[in-house]
């Protein structure tokens, strides 16, 4: 890595090799294994992260969530998840 | 080899979106494999116990794998391959390998003077998630003299290996006042070797460092110019290189939350089968500790008497018991406490408040003095 990820609605996020995203069962919800870290996702961002797969670029990502969510406004959506995913990238755990 | 770093192997948790939850029961995040007390380097601060366990005393391929199952049974999510030099252990790949297919987080805590690029692609492809090398400084010289063995250079070519490996990496860089100024040129280093993420551990004084506390200490003028250069750095290198820093106990206000408290998080596992709740527990020679070949990891885990003597915080004296930051910092560090007053039982002294504070006020006063020469980590040294 040389420079600080940006991302932006074109992005295509995903985990990096170190950060391994998977269901605990001990804990009842979703979890990210990092370098002597454990992040525990909240539903909510247990269900945006399973979408953080290398696919899907960011802006398409909101617009499954705002599908599956639509008394939310997109907008809304797109702040949250875009600042979710922005503050797991400065730690290294979301690439694109 | 288990450095300094194995203090912060307690997986802090961290919420990314919104709370987690509280728990009504206690779930261990990680577990520290300490494989062998076996180790080429002799690194005067290192984190073993003072009595090293023999390599005729090592728990067998079976016995690990059954313990890293049962780890898995109990909720933790992390196993972190230590020693010693882990690397002597011709069964590593096999262990990896275990608690991969088990679905286990697995870390390699490496001094990587003994790894070769073929046994870190075995490694790999056996389902190895990270790396963690550690250095004793950047220039070759003085680092090689901290390690008591040179090793500097193969260290290097480790790094650049693991990253050629597609392996992510971690540099643990263990500071103290004979390397601090040294600090800037760890960080580039650490960027240069393509890292992750940095740990820059000030020495902790427990066993090994505690005998070589004056030749450690750093003065509160160094400590504060490091914590300058790494506020800077983190700012810089933010989203490029995340870098983890200890503090020296000695300096703090407050003490650190000792492995997220006293078996709350993290068990620590000895080359003999040993179960402690951290790596420097055997220390407080007091408590008996159960054995991985006598119980299963579960019923230690919630049972033993090790586990539960300073578990919670109705173990707690005054000022703890009616502290605010009782279940923040949990006391402190139980064996920091017995190490620095003889009494188990006393807030740590790295806590302003501890009504054993002035025994800080010793080696503080003396830190920048003269260097004394080193009691080097070996058998017979202790």
């Amino acid at each position: 890595m040389s420079e600080r990820l940006l991302l932006s609605a074109d992005s295509v996020p995903r985990l990096p090799r170190h950060a391994k995203l998977r269901f605990d069962r001990a804990r009842d919800c979703w979890i990210i294994n990092a370098p002597e870290r454990v992040f525990e996702l909240d539903a909510i961002a247990g269900e945006v992260i399973q979408l953080v797969d290398g696919t899907r670029s960011l802006a398409a990502l909101v617009d499954e969530l705002a599908a599956k969510y639509d008394q939310a406004p997109r907008a809304d959506i797109e702040r949250d998840v875009t600042a979710m995913l922005q503050n797991l990238a400065d730690k290294g755990f979301v690439i694109a | 080899m288990t450095d300094q770093a194995d203090v912060s192997v307690s997986a802090p948790t961290e919420a990314a979106a919104g709370p987690s939850g509280s728990r009504s029961r206690l779930i261990p995040y990680a577990v520290l494999c300490e494989l062998t007390h076996r180790c080429p380097l002799q690194c005067p601060y290192c984190s073993n116990p003072l009595e090293l366990e023999r390599a005729s005393r090592e728990i067998d391929t079976d016995t690990w794998k059954s313990v890293l199952s049962q780890a898995v049974d109990i909720g933790i999510l992390q196993a972190h391959f230590s020693g010693g030099e882990p690397t002597v252990r011709k069964d590593l790949e096999a262990l990896v390998e275990h608690a991969a297919k088990a679905g286990l987080y697995t870390n390699l805590i490496t001094s990587g003077v003994l790894l070769t690029r073929a046994r870190l692609d075995r490694l790999r492809d056996a389902g190895l998630d990270h790396v963690q090398v550690s250095f004793q400084d950047t220039e070759a010289g003085n680092a090689d003299r901290i390690a008591g063995f040179r090793g500097h250079a193969k260290k290097q070519e480790t790094a650049r290996m693991v990253r050629a490996a597609d392996l992510p990496l971690t540099v643990n860089a263990v500071m103290h006042r004979q390397n601090l100024h040294h600090l800037e040129a760890m960080i580039a280093m650490a960027v240069d070797l393509d890292a992750e993420r940095l740990e820059v551990a000030q020495v902790q004084y427990y066993g090994w460092a505690l005998k070589n506390r004056q030749a450690f200490l750093p003065t509160r003028d160094q400590l504060d110019e490091a914590t300058r250069i790494v506020e800077e750095a983190r700012v810089r290198l933010k989203g490029i290189l995340a870098i983890d820093y200890v503090v020296p106990d000695y300096y703090a206000r407050r003490p650190k939350s000792c492995m997220g408290g006293w078996g709350r998080q993290f068990l620590n596992i000895t080359p003999a089968g040993k179960v402690l709740p951290c790596h420097a527990a055997e220390s407080l020679d007091f408590l008996e500790f159960e054995n991985v070949t006598e119980r299963p990891l579960a019923w230690i885990w919630e049972h033993s008497s090790a586990f539960n003597r300073f578990r919670g915080t109705d173990w707690m004296p005054e000022p703890c018991r009616s502290c605010d930051r009782r279940e923040i910092d949990w006391g402190g560090c139980r064996c920091q406490a017995f190490a620095l007053t003889g009494d188990p039982d006393t807030t740590d002294p790295a806590c302003e408040f501890a009504p054993h504070r002035q025994v800080l006020e010793m080696p503080v006063g003396e830190a920048g003095g003269e260097i004394p020469e080193f009691v080097y980590r070996r058998i017979g040294n202790s």
